[in-house]
Parts: C-alpha cells; structure tokens; sequence
C-alpha cells in the first residue's frame, strides 16, 4: 500500500543511518589519537573512507534511476535509502575532519558537501509538501486541459469584446497577449501571469467613475468614458455583455493564476536538483583533489 | 430472361475475388456482383497508406491473387491488376438484394439495380461489415451526403450537419467542428451509447457552442438547392415540430446493418441469436443450403488469407475436385504428437468420437478449432496448470485421464477421464485457476485458447449447454461440498439457475425476504448497507464467491443489498434445496458460519470508517470492478517527475504505455490510464489474428503476430491501447553519459518532427513487464513510492490503510 519514503519498509534506513553514526560517534569519543583528532588517525582514514564511498554510493543514485529495466530493488528503497545515509554522511565527515576547518581545498570540499545534502534536504521538503499542494490546486483537471480552457475564454472574450467596442476589444486583446504562462526560471517560481492587467484597467475605471460621478464626460479619459456610457445604459444589451466579459476575464485570471502556481509547484521540484546534481559532481572533483592532495602531502 | 452463370459470387473482397480467380483461370462461366465501384470494399476503406499485415505467416497462400504484407494501395493495385490479367467478370454496382431457390436447379439472384442473375452455385463472400446504414430519407444518396469522413482537415468553413450519436459521428463531429459549422443530429435525447471520452467531448462542444446539436430530431427531407450560398438544406422532424438547416455537407454516421438478416432471408440458419455466431458450413464450405457457400469472415474465418485459401478451394469443391485443404499440413504436424497418428483424418475423427463435447460440432469447426489448439501429450504426473495460474485455456481429454488436485495439503484429488474436459472455470470467470491440474498415465489433451472456445461456445448452442451443466455442479462441489459425490447434489444442480446481471443491476435489496443463493460466475458484487440515507459500500465480491447464504440460514432477512459491480453472471441457487444440502452436510453449516463471522468483523470494520466505502465506490466508478490488476497513484507522494512513463517508455521499444497525468482523481487516490488487465478483457473481443493473451501471472499482453487493424483500441473502454511503430534505437546510459551520443535514458527521442518512414504500427499496451523481473518498471521506477499495483480484492484493505 501507499506509505512515504521516509517510512518506506518502517524506516529501515533510518535505523542503519541511526547504527552507523552512533558507532561513529561511539569510535570517535573512545578513540585517542595521542593529539588532536584528525583526518591523518586510523580512525580519521577509516572515517574518511567510509564517507568517500559513501559519496560515491550515493551517486550512484543517478544511474541506479535510469536503469529501468534491471537493477536491484525498488528506485523507491534507493531513495530512502539516499536521504537517510545521505544525512548520517553530515556527522562521519565532521567527525573524520576533527573539526579542523580552514581556508583550504579540503574545507571546500567539506562545504560543496554540505551544500549538497543541504539542497537534497530541500528536495525531501518540497517532495513530501508541494504533491498535495499540487492535487489540491488543480482540482483534478490536468494542466493540458487548463490551458485549452484559458484559450477558449480567451476566444469567448474576444468575440464579446468584439460586440461592444474597438477599444474594448484593444483592452482584452492586449491582455491575452500580456498573459504569459511558463517561460524562464524566474517567471515559473514567482507565478505571475500578468492576466489581471485588463482586469485591473476596467475596474480602475468603474472605481474612478464611481468616485468622479460629477464629472463631466469630456474631461474623462476614454476607458472612464466607456464604462460610464455603459453604466448609463444598464438594461442595453451592451451592458449585460460588459458584465458577462469582466466575468469571463475574472474567471480566465483565476484559472490562470491555478496553471502558473501548477507551473511553480512543478519547478519547486525540479529546480532542486540543478543545484544538487552538478554540485555533486564538483563535490566529486574536489573529493579526488581533497584525497590526492592529502596522500601528496603524507 | 435473366443472365445464365455457372457460379456467382457476391462480395469482391478477399474470398470473392480469388474465388472468381480460380473459376476464371479453369475457364468456367462466372460472375463476381459487388456492390460498389471498385473492389473490396472493406479494405478500400482502410486509410490511406495503412499497412495491411498477411498473418497467419504460417499458413501458405492458395490463391492467383497476389497478397503479401504491404501498404493497402500495394494491395489493392495488385488485386486490381489480377482481376484485369485473369479477365475476371466483375459486375460493379450490383448490390445483391435476394438470392432465392430458382425454379429448377440452382439459384436466382436479384440485385438493387434491377437486374437477375441465374447461377447454379453461389459463393458469398459478404464479409461482416455489413452495408452502411444510409439516411432512410429522401436525397440520402444526394453528391453532398455522405457516409464517411476520412479527413476532417478537408473542410473548412462549411456547414456541415452530422448524423448520428454514436463514436464515429461524435468523433467526426468534434474533429469537424474546428474549421466549420458542425450540427449534430441525435434520434434520442442523450449520447449514451458512445465512449465515456466521446459524450464528455460532445457535451462539452456542445455546451461551449461549438456544435449545436439537435436532440430527439431525424432528417426528414434533404434537398439540393441552385441558388444561395449553400448548397442544399435539411428538413429535421424535431420534437416541437420541423426545422430547417442550411448545409453544405451532410454526414452520416449511423453504422451498419450487419449482413446477418439477408442471409437468413438466402435461407442459411443461425445456430442461436448471439451477435457473435456464425452459420454452420460444411468442411467444403457449403451452408445448409444446398449449393450456396460461404467464405471468409461470414464464416468465421476473419484473416485475408484464410479467405483467399477457401476462396480458391471453394470452386476447386464446387468443380468436384478433391483439395487438400491448406491447413492440412499444419493440422499434421499438430497431431503428430499424438501417439499412434497415422492421419490427419482419422486423427480428426478419433477426437470427435472420444470427446463428447466435439460431438456436436461440424467437420469444418473441429478443423478450425483443432487449428487453434494444440496437442499436448504430458508425461505422467506434469502439471499442465498450477492453481492461481491466470492462463484461460480450455483442455478437453482425448486419451487417458487427469488428476485434479482439489487439497494439497490433504492430498484430495479428483480424477478426470477420457472425454471429459477441465479448464471452464478460469474460461468463464476470467480468474485465476482454482485447483492444480496433474496429468495422469497414456494423457493426451487438446489445449484450446479462450477465443476459440468462446467462439465454439457462442455458436454451438449443445456445446454451450454442456458445458454450463458441468460448471454449476463443479462449481457448488468446489465452493461448498467438496466431500460430496455427485449424486448427491443432483437436485441442487437441477434448481440451480444462471442469471445475468448488468452493471448497477440489484441481486437483492437490504431488508429483503431472502430465498436463495449467488454464486457469482463471471464478473463482480459490491455489498452495500445504506446508512444515514446514503449507501455506502462494504465489500466486494469478486467471481468464485457467494453471497446472501446468511439470509438461509436462519436471518430470514437480507442485511445488505447485492450489486452488480460490473455486468456479471450468477447460479442462483434455490433456497429450499441448499437448506437440503446444509442439513445433509453438517460440516457446510460450520463453514459457512465461520466464514459470516469474519466476513461481518470485516464489514464493521468497513462500517465504521467514515468515508471508507467512498474511495471503493470511486474505484469501482473507473471500471476498476472488472480490473485484476490496476496501478493507482497517490497523489499526495507523486511528484509528478513521470518516471513511471519514462520507465514503461524505456523497457516497452521506446513508447510508453501509461498516461500518469489523465484520468480522475478522488481523495488523492488517482486512477492513471494505464491497463488494468480485465477479467475478460474488451480488447480480446475481436482480435482477428488472436494475437492478444494472458499469461500465467494474469498479464494481457499482445503477441507480434498483430496485424495493426487497431481493433483492441476502438474496443478498449479505457482507451489505454495504442498503435505505434518503433522508434529509432537510443545509445546506452554510458556512451549518453561519456559522449552525449542521442537522446539519453528517458528521454524523447531526437527529432520528432523528422518524417517518420511508413512503418508497421501494431497495437502496443501494457504488459506488466512480464518478461522483466522484479515486476512493473512503472512502479519499481517511481521514487516516492506513489504508484502501486493492486487488484479489486485489495481494495477494501486499501480504503482502510488511507483512513
């Protein structure tokens, strides 16, 4: 049945993650080096190549999920499996540094490190939360579906805009053209979609024409001038279309607003992992620099 | 005076034309009627450019007429051409109306156009297309009504009225309604009988005012018009009287009549109603009909070449020359395992005296069904199935005898002989197998597929009667009294009754007077209480199981309502004589009561959880009743990176079969597109090389041997079966990963616009990576662990693990 992958197999990894960084911590307290403890100890080359493996396991990770066909296990149990040692890598590679930390190629790689466990914890976040953000925001529609939507309320409104005005039909065409879903990094994590510029226009101007009622009509700029020839003319055919375009230009920003936020959610999951997977492979040049360097300098 | 022939032949495709062939090329008088302007119509049909596949590769081709696996204008200028060469006499628009007994020997033909033929034979080769339904109205045949669309891009900017509410006219309708006016004309006032995608479609067009539809309205009048912009209108008799609309095209999707009718009228019987049965006809193809023979699909032999074989045999019979058939060769090598073979003919008719089952059945049906199976002659004690092995083929017992293990643990078995059969459990229920079957000494078997069989079944009304009869006894002997002997359930078998259910349909109502019993025998139950004013969903009862026992056994009432989950079939067993049979058996009442007790822990358990019933109730509403086996995703952990496509697309040749993103969701749970492997499974229905199958482990795949006709999609309700050809081959992961060579593992392929080469397309769709261990790649590859394999039993256990 359904369970996540932090209890996958009842967090059997947790607990071999749990095991192993007490023992370390266990060998590490009970273990003196007649100094400073340090990488250059048995236990400091022991731990160090506990976590060297450990790196290179882990990403191996990344072929492990593109072999589709063979493979040992579930991709399912090689991620628990991840996030967990991942983690318990954190406290063997503190304690293999001895906490001696400096301006120095082996720091750095200690840093790449963290860095790169520290952008998959952000992983683990958005993939336990942003799933059900995602099902709740679209209410069973698919995205595809969303935007066929969005495109034919765009139609509608431009064939009743057509009906009322020129300039009316200006307004709406210039939003459709300003709404822009998906395009760069950018653009899909803040999710806007610049649809409500139409929107806002006609009620600046019904607001203004509100506040302005005394105002003569010369002095009223053309949109103010509109809505006020409309208003005038309540029970006109014309004024009932208006009404029905503002409604077909809300309900075309609120669907919108849901395929922008789709957007979002989709790369608040990827976008992760172009920090976590090429900074892995700089993690893995500065490691062999980090082991040659320190073998170079015996 | 009419016209004199020695044999007409009516229907130019494949068994017609290489019938006039051969009469022809022997110089006899003959004549091929079609009743459209250009050969065989049905593949004239086909799209443009389809690749016409020759399977079965196996069987020789008999015939003058050239037909080798290629596109549908290879074959049809090949055809064109040999009708030419061999100066076949071919009468064009002549649509044949009634073939009757003439006054002395022979045969008078009427057709459509007038016209009567004389002949002394009549070979029909009228296939099962049928002929289109047309308008029923005046001006049905005008140049602007028509009766097909191939490509709805054609028309822009016309008026365009559809006729019809079926798939084809919905699916014209919506495809039209892109570049012009479409009107769509339904006789009743819904589209219910289309696919659940094509009403949601329709009603959508509909609504958004993009078609405009008329309901419980029929084409009256239509007429052609010179003056005015369009050229013809259409009178509709609507229900608040007549309308009228301006059209430029009128098309009419109505379906078509099925030949069936006018060969009866020819005076060829039917052995029963079923849709699916063929008339009887001689091993020379002869029908009871003296001189009138039927070739080709009407017969039951729906592949090209096998019709183009009879076609040519058939004027060989007509002429008194003995042919061997063209099967023989492959019946030979069939039979050569049976011990003691000396030929394929009396091989034949020991079968038909040893089997009593194959008593009933012509000489012609026992070749094509000793065609379809095979011989198997196991070494004592082999088992030929396991128990819970989901294979479906039926084993009829030809020498020697069989054990079937009924205990394991107790070593109960039962011993079948000669001329029994065994294997019509899994056949009708479409479950997996419910006991072990071992072969016994001297064991000779014939092992025949689910599709033979129920094509045996359909059209041999004994054969179906017989077998019936066995499944109830064996059924109440498996199910409740194992230690019973036959006689002993005698009068229970005789009250027993089959009764069918369709979907939605009630058993029995909560709080009913309860007077007998269900054994479900094909499909599904759903038991359901209604509380507080709702009904919610207890259990589910899939086939081999029974329900409303209790109300026998001393609850007089019914404590829950029986309903069908999907269209099902049951013994219904009679009250009083299994009261009988309880109180002979006092074991059963123990049974029996042990299994209530769990069955109500299990119900109040499901009772008390609310909303629990809901998510069954969603499932169910999917179609997932009639699912073994169906991939669920959580939504709630799926992070939508499509893995599970990336996975199914990588180990199935580059095209995935599952679609993660459409199909419903409730409470998180979501229902993808993906196979969900059915019980009996729609895409078998019609598969004319019978190239789809189940594997042992219950996976339906589809064997190369498809022919890409694209018959398992258009049957499939759950529109999972595709046509595609393979793509071009991808680097591996290392040589992607070194050299960035094409396209890497997951990813589409390059250059999706580059013209495809015409290539085969067959039909592709799950197979539940049978070949592949470690199970599906759609769930091994997801990360998170959101997508799950489960069957409808498992369902109750699932609603309640996502309390």
């Amino acid at each position: 049945m359904h369970d996540s992958i932090l209890t996958y197999a009842r967090s059997r990894y947790l607990w071999i993650a749990v095991a192993l960084s007490a023992a370390s911590l266990i060998a590490y307290i009970r273990h003196d080096p007649g100094g400073p403890p340090n990488g250059g100890t048995w236990l400091g080359y022991t731990l160090g190549t506990i976590g060297a493996l450990l790196i290179l396991w882990l990403m191996f990770f990344g072929i492990r999920k593109r072999r589709y066909a063979g493979g040992v296990g579930t991709l399912r149990g090689w991620l628990s499996a991840h996030i967990y040692l991942g983690t318990t890598l954190i406290l063997i590679v503190l304690l293999h540094t001895g906490f001696q930390l400096g301006w120095n190629l082996h720091t750095f790689t200690f840093i790449l490190m963290l860095i790169v466990i520290f952008s998959g914890f952000f992983g683990v976040y958005v993939y336990l939360r942003y799933p059900t953000l995602m099902t709740r925001n679209r209410e069973s529609a698919t995205r595809d579906a969303m935007l066929e939507q969005v495109v034919e309320i765009d139609q509608n409104a431009l064939a009743l805009a057509d009906g009322i005005d020129p300039k009316i039909h200006g307004v709406v065409l210039r939003s459709i053209q300003n709404t822009k879903l998906g395009g760069g990094v950018w653009t899909q994590l803040r999710a806007r979609d610049g649809s409500d510029l139409a929107l806002d226009s006609l009620h600046k101007a019904i607001a203004a024409r509100e506040k302005h009622q005394d105002m003569k009509t010369t002095e009223m700029p053309t949109m103010f001038a509109m809505v006020d020839f409309l208003a005038s003319r309540a029970t006109d055919k014309q004024g009932e279309a208006m009404r029905k375009l503002i409604d077909l230009i809300s309900r075309k920003k609120g669907l919108a607003t849901k395929v922008a936020r789709d957007l979002q959610y989709q790369a608040m999951m990827e976008i992760w992992l172009y920090v976590h997977v090429p900074l892995s492979f700089a993690l893995l040049a500065a490691l062999i620099g980090h082991i040659v360097s320190s073998f170079f300098y015996w | 005076m009419a016209e004199r022939f020695k044999i007409a032949i009516i229907g130019s495709g494949p068994g017609g034309l290489s019938a006039a062939a051969r009469a022809a090329e022997r110089g006899e008088s003959h004549v091929l009627l079609e009743a459209e302007e250009h050969l065989s119509n049905t593949i004239y049909r086909y799209q443009k450019g389809k690749f016409v596949m020759d399977e079965p590769g196996i069987l020789p081709l008999r015939s003058l007429v050239p037909f080798k696996a290629g596109s549908r204008e290879t074959i049809l200028d090949g055809w064109d051409e040999a009708a030419k060469r061999l100066k076949i006499n071919v009468r064009y628009q002549h649509e044949v109306s009634a073939i009757k007994q003439g006054p002395s020997n022979g045969f008078e033909i009427k057709c459509m156009n007038g016209q009567t033929i004389a002949a002394d034979f009549v070979v029909m080769g009228i296939g099962l297309q049928g002929n289109i339904r047309k308008l029923g109205a005046p001006g049905e045949d005008l140049p602007f009504v028509q009766y097909q669309l191939d490509d709805p891009d054609e028309y822009e900017g016309e008026t365009i009225a559809v006729v019809g509410a079926g798939d084809a006219a919905i699916e014209n309708a919506v495809a039209l309604s892109k570049q012009n006016n479409v009107v769509i004309i339904n006789r009743k006032d819904e589209f219910g009988r289309a696919k659940k995608g094509n009403e949601q479609a329709i009603l959508k067009a509909i609504e958004d005012g993009t078609i405009e539809c008329y309901y419980d309205s029929a084409p009256e009048r239509v007429d052609a018009l010179s003056v005015g912009r369009k050229k013809g209108r259409m009178i509709l008799a609507t229900k608040n009287g007549k309308a009228q609309i301006m059209l430029d095209r009128v098309i009419a999707r109505l379906g078509a009549t099925a030949p069936r009718g006018f060969v009866e009228a020819c005076g060829v019987v039917f052995p029963n109603k079923d849709p699916a049965s063929v008339p009887a006809i001689s091993s020379q193809y002869e029908s009871n009909v003296k001189g009138l023979y039927i070739v080709g699909a009407l017969g039951g032999y729906p592949l090209i070449k096998q019709a183009m074989n009879q076609g040519y045999e058939v004027i060989e019979y007509i002429l008194g020359q003995k042919v061997e058939p063209a099967d023989a060769p492959l019946l030979k090598a069939k039979f050569e395992k049976m011990p003691g073979f000396r030929s394929v003919d009396e091989a034949l008719a020991r079968v038909q005296k040893n089997v009593r089952l194959l008593a009933h059945i012509t000489p012609l049906q026992l070749r094509e069904f000793m065609l379809d199976s095979d011989i198997r002659a196991p070494k004592p004690g082999e088992t030929i199935f396991s128990r819970n092995d989901y294979t479906n083929t039926f084993f009829s017992i030809v020498e020697g005898e069989v054990q079937v293990v009924i205990d394991a643990e107790k070593n109960q078995r039962v011993t079948l002989r000669r001329g029994e059969f065994f294997g019509e459990m899994s056949l009708i229920s479409g479950r997996r197998r419910s006991a072990s079957v071992l072969a016994g000494p001297n064991c000779v078997l014939i092992e025949t597929p689910r599709r033979s069989m129920n094509r045996l079944i359909n059209s041999v009304e004994a054969v179906k009667r017989e077998i019936d009869q066995v499944f109830i006894l064996r059924a109440i002997q498996s199910r409740f009294a194992p230690e019973a002997a036959t006689e002993q359930l005698a009068d229970i078998v005789a009250a027993a009754k089959l009764e069918r259910f369709k979907a939605g349909d009630v058993l029995f109502n909560e709080g009913e007077v309860g007077d007998s019993l269900h054994l479900v025998r094909v499909g599904s139950l759903t038991i359901s209480r209604n509380i507080g004013g709702k009904d919610v969903v207890l259990s589910y009862v899939p086939a081999g199981n029974y329900v409303g026992e209790m109300a026998l056994m001393g609850e007089s009432r019914r404590s829950a309502t029986a309903r069908a989950a999907i269209a099902s079939e049951t013994v219904r067993l009679d009250g009083d004589s299994f009261k009988k049979l309880v109180n002979r058996i006092p074991v059963l009442r123990l049974r029996l009561q042990s299994e209530y007790r769990q069955r109500t822990a299990a119900n109040l358990a499901m009772q008390a959880m609310p909303g629990g019933g809901d998510i069954i109730s969603f499932l169910l509403a999917q179609g997932a009743g009639e699912a073994t086996d169906i991939l669920l995703i959580d939504e709630s952990l799926c992070v939508r990176c499509d893995n599970c496509e990336k996975a199914c697309a990588e180990t199935h040749g580059g095209t995935s079969r599952l679609d993660r993103e459409a199909g419903p969701t409730y409470a998180s749970v979501h229902v993808p597109t993906s196979c969900r492997h059915c019980e009996h499974p729609h895409c078998m229905k019609d598969c004319p090389p019978d190239a789809i199958h189940r594997a042992p482990n219950g996976e339906v795949f589809i064997a190369d041997n498809c022919i890409g006709c694209g018959n398992c999609e258009r049957n499939c309700p759950y529109g999972v079966i595709h046509m595609a050809s393979k793509p071009p081959n991808k680097p591996g992961l290392l040589q992607w990963l070194m050299l960035g060579l094409g396209p890497g593992p997951g990813e589409a392929p390059y250059d999706k616009k580059q013209k495809q080469v015409a290539t085969a397309k067959k039909a592709v769709k799950c197979d539940m990576c049978k070949g592949i261990d470690g199970g599906p790649a759609c769930v091994r590859s997801c990360p998170t662990g959101a997508a799950i394999r489960i069957s409808p039993e498992e369902f109750p256990a699932y609603a309640q693990s996502r309390r």
